[in-house]
């Protein structure tokens, strides 16, 4: 009933999403809602001018490289598999879900996979090292024109001083998680 | 033996269709026209209404009860919230992910954390999730289904009966209503035309004006009836007089019909070609509406002047604004351009709120023409909506255009019951200013920069 039914998600799809996430029924229904909402084009994939469309996203410094964590390796469309995937990592963690099987595979919302999901917002060539050029792009973005070369120069050198431990001058994920330590 | 093979039938239809055509136009016009020319009611559409409202409870309790049978929980837009959020700063934000991190020391005051990220990573997500501004461009969704295809989001085949009133619904709407309201429409439409042109013949002086607003009036109230509008107005003592500026929410090209079937109005637009243009050339006839050329509407000097110069004639009616400057979906009302607010005679907001159960009125232009549109409303079950009048509002001692402006939309968004953004309409189709970006880039700064400061002074 309804000219939307063609684009409803059938209920196998929701099953499935909702074993990969952990979304519940509802709230997958309702980012399937938003999903179609920001696809424009009504192709059943987001391209990067979608996301810029929000004008909340698009004010936000870092806009463009939450934006860019959506997309995989060298892709420009994201469909709503990959779009839940990413927006899973945002879940709460449940109080339930701490007791869960050890041997199954790591949640996506693990707290492990959001510290992970930060540390790529920095470490934008994926070598699993956040370097000092890196840090300061990310500084950059986040400043805008407010604070000269030198002064974010030194704040970049302070923060690789106080969080490297094994004397490479960059941060890796195990340095960063102890440095962050929520 | 031609005449005798001539079917008696025929005959007999042809007399039939005749007595129908009577018949009907009889109706049309006791129950309807006569009435519109005199502005009184003879409270069908109200009756109408509540019809309809007990049949839509019936339907979506059918709904969530077939829901329940499958066993899956029904979804509800406004109810599923989806973002757990309170409101605070980003200084305040930070510093609450500053304290819970690992660097404790809190008097040795740090300048950046690689934490620090966490806030607009959270809030980039958020308006991923949810924002308050893209969702204002396309129509409301409904909490309960009014049995139109159109409003319908996941709700399946549930019932034999509910399909079968889903039916029986099709059938009224486009075999019944929505024949009637074309040819109401048209009635009004071209009544308007004919009889302003006439009156354009009339010297200028008392009589013409009268018989103008006799004319309006009587030729928007057919409109009102040709998309079964059911309309209530409060406080109607604070209705705009003339010199004023009349400001509403915008949200259809029908707020137009609908304010000025209870007032006269001078209209404000840009000339456009084709069956509009006659409308809007014969309409000036009677009375002095401000109508611009292409050409003309950038200039904002001459737009400025054009509305001071009418304002100060105190013989011409009130100006209607919509001060938007574009159609938004009715839930929220989003920033007042300046322009109406600098001229500096008295304003006189207006609030429009439509009921979304009996059909939908946000224009998405985006999505559908203009006929697309106006086929659309009337071929719904009928257009619903309250107005306020509010009292009259000038610009205080310093007090800006803007900040007039603002004033304003506040008001208008409160007796409305509509969300106050200060985001601007044109972000339908534009892109967001940079200068917002810089903002938040400010305050981080601040943030960093702020303790250094300290640092050295100690």
């Amino acid at each position: 009933m309804g000219s939307r039914a063609s684009t409803l998600l059938r209920e196998e799809e929701i099953e499935e999403i909702k074993k990969e996430t952990g979304f519940s029924h509802s709230q997958i229904t309702r980012l399937y809602s938003r999903f179609t909402s920001l696809d424009k084009g009504e192709n059943g994939t987001l391209s990067r001018e979608d996301f810029q469309r929000i004008p909340e996203l698009a004010i936000n410094p870092l806009g463009d490289r939450i934006i860019n964590a959506f997309f995989p390796e060298g892709e420009d469309q994201v469909n709503f598999r990959g779009f839940m995937r990413t927006l899973a990592h945002f879940r709460p963690i449940e109080d339930n879900e701490k007791n869960k099987d050890p041997t199954a595979s790591e949640p996506l919302n693990s707290r492990s996979n959001k510290l992970l999901f930060a540390f790529r917002l920095y470490d934008l060539d994926r070598d699993d090292k956040i370097s000092r050029d890196e840090l300061l792009q990310v500084l950059r973005m986040m400043v805008g024109v407010n604070i000269s070369d030198e002064q974010l120069g030194s704040i970049a050198d302070r923060t690789i001083q106080e969080a490297d431990q094994n004397g490479d001058n960059s941060i890796s994920f195990n340095e960063f998680i102890k440095k962050v330590c929520l | 033996y031609f005449l005798l093979n001539f079917n008696p039938f025929d005959n007999l239809l042809c007399i039939l269709l005749g007595i129908s055509f009577t018949v009907w136009f009889t109706l049309l016009l006791v129950f309807i026209i006569v009435p519109a020319i005199f502005g009184v009611s003879f409270g069908i559409r109200q009756l109408y209404m509540k019809t309809l409202l007990k049949i839509f409870e019936w339907a979506t309790h059918r709904i969530e009860r077939g829901a329940k049978d499958n066993n899956h929980l029904l979804y509800k837009p406004y109810s599923n919230a989806i973002i757990a959020k309170e409101p605070t700063s980003l200084e305040e934000e930070i510093k609450e992910i500053r304290r819970s991190g690992s660097n404790r020391d809190l008097d040795h005051a740090s300048e950046f954390e690689m934490s620090d990220i966490f806030y607009f990573c959270r809030q980039g997500v958020e308006s991923i999730m949810d924002d308050e501004v893209t969702k204002r461009f396309s129509a409301e969704e409904l909490e309960s289904w009014n049995l139109l295809t159109r409003s319908n989001y996941n709700f399946q085949h549930i019932s034999l009966r509910l399909t079968v009133l889903w039916g029986l619904g099709v059938v009224i709407r486009y075999g019944f209503l929505l024949p009637l309201r074309v040819t109401l429409a048209f009635t009004g439409v071209g009544l308007l035309v004919v009889l302003t042109s006439i009156i354009g013949f009339l010297p200028n002086g008392r009589m013409k004006n009268f018989l103008s607003e006799q004319v309006h009036l009587m030729c928007y109230r057919i409109c009102v009836r040709a998309l079964t509008a059911i309309i209530t107005y409060h406080d109607s003592e604070n209705k705009p007089k003339n010199g004023g500026i009349c400001v509403a929410n915008h949200t259809s090209p029908i707020d137009v019909i609908i304010l000025a079937s209870d007032g006269c109005y001078a209209m404000v637009g840009q000339i456009h070609g084709g069956l509009m243009g006659v409308i809007q050339k014969s309409m000036v006839k009677a009375c002095p509406h401000i109508w611009f050329e292409r050409s003309e509407v950038k200039d904002r000097h001459l737009v400025a002047k054009r509305l001071s110069d009418h304002v100060e004639d105190k013989t011409k009616l009130p100006i209607l604004i919509f001060p938007e400057g574009t159609c938004i979906n009715n839930t929220s009302v989003m920033m007042f351009k300046k322009g109406s607010f600098e001229i500096g005679s008295t304003v006189y907001p207006v609030a429009i709120k439509y009921d979304p159960r009996f059909g939908d009125a946000f224009w998405n232009s985006s999505q559908f023409g203009m006929v697309n549109y106006l086929l659309r409303m009337m071929s719904s079950w009928a257009i619903v909506c309250s107005v306020w009048y509010l009292p009259p509002m000038t610009r205080e001692e310093g007090e800006d255009a803007v900040q007039f402006a603002n004033r304003v939309k506040a008001a208008i968004a409160r007796q409305g019951g509509l969300v106050d953004l200060l985001w601007d309409g044109g972000l339908k189709r534009g892109k967001v200013k940079d200068t917002f970006k810089e903002e938040q880039q400010k305050l981080y700064s601040k943030m960093l920069v702020g303790t250094q400061e300290d640092r050295s002074r100690s």
